[in-house]
């Protein structure tokens, strides 16, 4: 069963493709890693799937609902955390995760406040301003929003890329752990490919908004020719044309 | 689809709630700067009568037009104000990528502006009355102007928080004055018949001109309150108008990438 059904998903502006007919899915208990150099549709595409960017052309259908007949029900049933959207600086810590457990309207809120508090490992920053936290911290925060509803899909753009070597690994062990229940499945950006191959089931590559290749990020490489990951990326990011497809 | 669900409504509530909590300085713009203005026209308005002869109509009327004013300015700022934070805070891309609807965002906004506006009428009310005396004395229909100031207030605000969405966090300029950009043409503190003609007919457009035209008239004696159906209907039709633009506006920067780039200056 799909979580994540994208078909078709194209996006234009005014003179520029920024992605071009992306078709993929993100299964219940897989982790699916969106690749690409910067400027290859990565957080474009995700802006698509949260609704907050129309797409020209395209579906997105989130746990079988698709976005454009019932945006609310379709978002409600996802979360997302990205390094370029934390919570309010001028709210505590408990005070953002009370306002989104409102928005997600999620049952019993107030122990899974308290789960989340935590399991984040942010006791000690319950009444602190948000905005005052490290960029560790607020990942950690952003993290402990985005599990508050227990989404189906988690959309999680360059979740550790604040974060120390240890909390970084803690946060891929948590998601493994999540993903493991069989009931969601997270889509994960990131240019940290140690990570990609540790954490993801299977991986996207974008360039210059298209899909150019995809499969196990375990194969991946030696399949086209390459040591790792890493040099596939670069492959990717520099000459994708030199590929052999 | 499913209807409207109000604990979203009462997040975007509770949010602005919580940041008044925490922070006199908000509170201090709410209740301040009209209780002001309301003692820098009242001293003005009891010299001029003094020395002017003035009839003895003119110190409530000129009050009671400055609570008014004051009151629109609060309802129209307590709405855009609570939005204009989350574009501080970059909270929007949080917002808008969640569940929650344009509605009971709105809905929210208009709810945090009837506890500030609530606030700064009490302030404003105890200042008239202790610094000069001054009850409103025109009966229930103050709560039919109030009301339409209020509808009006909450339109021009949602009004103020598209051009921000529109135009990105410069816009926000243009929301602060906007109550003061209508003011010249509402006839605050003279008769519409002192306009020319064309600012009266745009004058005739505007709900509260109904309602300072009605003040006067009954704290002069002159005519019994007219019009102030048709200012209620008028606020209901601006408020239609300011969710319909809304609504526009939102499919407009979610169409071309403004609203999950907002944090960043656009325009």
């Amino acid at each position: 069963m799909s979580v994540l059904s994208v078909k078709d998903l194209r996006k234009e502006y005014k003179n520029t493709v920024a992605v071009d007919r992306v078709s993929f899915t993100v299964g219940a208990g897989e982790i699916v890693g969106l690749l690409g150099p910067n400027g290859a549709g990565k957080t474009t595409t995700i802006n698509m799937l949260l609704g907050v960017l129309e797409p020209s052309e395209g579906s997105v259908a989130i746990d079988g609902i698709d976005i454009r007949s019932d945006r609310s029900a379709a978002i409600a049933r996802t979360n997302f955390s990205a390094v370029y959207a934390h919570l309010p600086g001028n709210l505590t810590v408990y005070q953002n995760l009370r306002i989104f457990s409102l928005i997600y309207d999620v049952p019993h809120a107030t122990e899974r406040i308290e789960e989340m508090i935590v399991e984040y490992e942010l006791e000690r920053f319950r009444n602190t301003k948000s905005g005052v936290l490290s960029s560790g911290e607020q990942t950690r925060l952003g993290l402990a929003k985005a599990m508050l509803n227990k989404p189906k899909l988690l959309l999680l753009d360059e979740p550790t890329a604040s974060l120390d070597p240890s909390t970084a690994n803690t946060v891929r062990k948590k998601m493994s752990s999540i993903v493991k229940t069989g009931e969601s499945g997270i889509l994960w950006t990131s240019h940290n490919m140690n990570e990609v191959e540790e954490v993801c089931d299977r991986v996207l590559f974008l360039s210059h908004g298209k899909i150019l290749l995809e499969g196990d990020p375990k194969t991946l490489a030696s399949e086209h020719g390459k040591k790792n990951l890493e040099e596939l990326f670069i492959t990717v990011a520099r000459e994708p044309l030199s590929l052999d497809l | 689809m499913t209807g409207m669900n109000l604990r979203r409504a009462y997040a975007v509530f509770l949010r602005y709630m919580m940041l008044l909590r925490g922070s006199p300085q908000r509170v201090f713009q709410i209740v301040v700067w009209g209780a002001l203005d309301l003692v820098l026209w009242g001293f003005l308005t009891k010299y001029l009568a003094e020395i002017g002869g003035a009839t003895l109509g003119i110190i409530p009327t000129l009050l009671g037009a400055v609570i008014f004013l004051e009151f629109t300015t609060r309802a129209h700022q307590g709405t855009s104000t609570p939005a204009l934070e989350d574009i501080w805070s970059n909270n929007l891309l949080n917002y808008f990528a969640s569940p929650l609807k344009i509605g009971e965002y709105i809905l929210g906004l208009f709810a945090a502006s009837v506890v500030t506006s609530a606030l700064s009428l009490a302030v404003l009310l105890a200042v008239a009355l202790f610094a000069f005396g001054f009850t409103f004395s025109i009966g229930l229909v103050l709560l039919g102007y109030l009301a339409v100031l209020f509808i009006f207030g909450i339109a021009l605000g949602v009004f103020g928080v598209c051009i921000v969405l529109r135009f990105g966090p410069s816009g926000e300029w243009w929301v602060w004055p906007l109550t003061a950009l209508l003011s010249p043409f509402m006839g605050v503190f003279y008769p519409l018949a002192v306009l020319p003609e064309w600012m009266q007919t745009i004058g005739y457009l505007l709900p509260p001109t109904y309602v300072f035209e009605g003040m006067r008239a009954i704290l002069l004696g002159t005519e019994s309150p007219g019009g102030l159906l048709l200012g209620f209907i008028l606020s209901l039709v601006y408020l239609a108008l300011s969710y319909g633009v809304f609504a526009l506006v939102f499919r407009s920067v979610v169409r071309s990438g403004m609203l999950s780039r907002h944090s960043a200056e656009s325009v």
